[in-house]
């Protein structure tokens, strides 16, 4: 097995698929304490449609989709909670983004595959010039979240506390909205834009099952989404099914281990 | 100088006046409880001494300054649970994620930020169930978690806004007495908003009751009787005790379990 390391487009998957694991293991965390699960899948959806703008214009996928989610995030973290946690608003702007995302598509001549690749991820497609960027990203998006991570925890499960103390719930909110932004773009590349949820909510999900403390449940976190992602790479590599197959079957597993485990535990 | 003043303070919510001309002086080391019917704007008054209200006429002056800029020495206990009922946290990473939670950077805690914690959680009576995640604590204890929320940062000034919402009268009693008790152990000022006058009878200096956008402020002898509330709801109220108990009742209506709290 080790001699699949050997090969550029292993090492660069490998390399990809941990920062993005990392990256989506410690932002999926907030997502599921402020409960914006619904809007982080949406913020994929959107960025879909910037990817495939991107492909008809000839730029970069990943360019169009940091644009288009990051302006959706921000949008969203400025109107407040009215909108981002607003199953109805978020519902209509993420049907007319599909809709665009299919208008873009049709209207494009090339190859269809980069589409499915956005869709459904293609991470032994990941060039080395986009791991730089995604190196670069993350290491930004995870600075960024360090430095907001006291006030986010804050804002997060108290804000009206956190208010009282002078914060700025749409400050924080809309900051937290951009990262969120950049990491489903990034996610994206792993496991494709309907599979966001796998590295952003799966191992946070499950490690705030398992774990109830912040940093425990952080660490937790990033290694159930790393292990997840390595031991996707080799068996789509000894398998040669999608990598995203195994990275979402190996979440699902631990999912259901992880309810077993809680159900056993609470019925002694 | 007094810790809390209002000179002439007026307060709209929209375009309805919530409060109109209201003048008073809180001093430090006080219980004042706060009474009044839904909506009459004890939250809103609360919100204005943290400066998260305007007010549009007098002023508010807090520890000599104007509101928002001493806000390190309250401590608040929201109306509203927020997200923390789903939260799988334990109540003790709950207290010790608002401690100094104004501050940038990642929540690490120093020794002295983990004794602050404890010290919390000790004086709320939290401690025993600290380790519990709080989307399985009771609705008291729940309260508690939060009271430590509110007195971690050391205040001189607590905000309680209904934190005996949804508690059975045995675990109102018990609140009650453990804030009457922290404030007899710290000297701190409590501004209490309550539905029920009774369960802090025995625990407040003074009432403040707020109706039609009066506010009145004294000694529970001076506000809580049939002339004083009929004054502030522009209307017949009456008084009634019985055992030790007060009962609030619109006048022009039948006396019954529905109208034993608030007109």
């Amino acid at each position: 097995m080790m001699h699949y390391l050997s090969y550029d487009f292993v090492q660069n998957a490998l390399i990809a698929g941990s920062i993005a694991a990392a990256l989506g293991a410690v932002v999926g965390y907030f997502v599921i304490i402020r409960n914006i699960g619904f809007a982080a899948h949406a913020l994929a959806h959107i960025g879909f449609t910037g990817a495939t703008g991107a492909i008809l214009f000839g730029l970069s996928p990943l360019q169009g989709m940091l644009v288009m989610s990051s302006l959706a995030g921000a949008t969203m973290g400025i109107s407040g909670n009215r909108f981002h946690r607003s199953e109805l608003a978020i519902g209509m702007v993420l049907s007319i983004s599909l809709g665009l995302g299919t208008l873009f598509l049709s209207l494009y001549q090339g190859f269809a595959g980069e589409a499915t690749a956005i869709l459904f991820g293609n991470i032994f497609g990941v060039s080395h010039a986009q791991v730089i960027e995604t190196i670069f990203l993350s290491a930004l998006s995870l600075f960024l979240l360090a430095l907001f991570s006291r006030r986010l925890l804050f804002t997060s499960i108290q804000p009206d506390l956190a208010e009282s103390r002078g914060l700025s719930l749409t400050f924080l909110s809309t900051a937290f909205m951009i990262i969120l932004a950049i990491s489903v773009a990034l996610v994206s590349q792993v496991v494709g834009t309907l599979l966001v949820f796998t590295l952003l909510i799966g191992p946070a999900g499950i490690a705030t099952r398992l774990s109830h403390s912040f940093w425990r449940t952080i660490l937790l976190s990033l290694c159930i989404g790393i292990v997840s992602v390595w031991s996707g790479i080799f068996l789509a590599c000894l398998t040669n099914q999608p990598p995203s197959f195994w990275i979402t079957s190996i979440l699902f597993v631990l999912y259901i281990f992880t309810e077993l485990k809680i159900k056993l535990f609470e019925s002694v | 100088m007094p810790l809390l003043s209002f000179q002439n303070v007026g307060i709209r919510f929209g375009s309805r006046k919530v409060i109109d001309h209201f003048s008073a002086e809180i001093e430090e080391g006080e219980f004042i409880g706060i009474f009044g019917p839904n909506g009459v704007g004890k939250s809103t008054l609360m919100r204005a001494i943290l400066g998260l209200c305007p007010i549009y006429e007098g002023s508010i002056q807090l520890f000599g300054e104007n509101p928002g800029k001493q806000n390190r020495f309250i401590g608040y206990l929201p109306q509203s649970q927020s997200l923390l009922g789903t939260t799988t946290l334990t109540a003790r990473a709950l207290v010790a994620a608002v401690h100094h939670g104004e501050k940038w950077g990642v929540p690490w805690l120093s020794s002295k930020d983990s004794y602050q914690v404890e010290r919390a959680l000790e004086l709320s009576e939290a401690k025993d169930y600290a380790d519990t995640p709080f989307s399985l604590l009771s609705g008291g204890e729940k309260k508690r978690v939060m009271l430590a929320q509110a007195l971690i940062d050391e205040p001189k000034l607590l905000i309680l806004d209904e934190p005996l919402a949804s508690l059975d009268p045995k675990n109102q009693m018990l609140l009650v007495q453990r804030i009457r008790n922290i404030q007899e152990e710290t000297g701190l000022t409590i501004l209490f908003i309550a539905h029920d006058v009774n369960p802090l009878l025995g625990a407040m200096s003074r009432v403040m009751y707020m109706a039609e956008g009066n506010v009145a402020l004294g000694s529970a002898q001076e506000i809580i009787t049939n002339e004083s509330l009929s004054a502030l709801y522009g209307m017949n109220i009456h008084v009634l005790r019985a055992e030790g108990r007060v009962f609030i009742v619109n006048a022009e209506s039948n006396v019954d379990e529905t109208t034993c709290s608030h007109v």
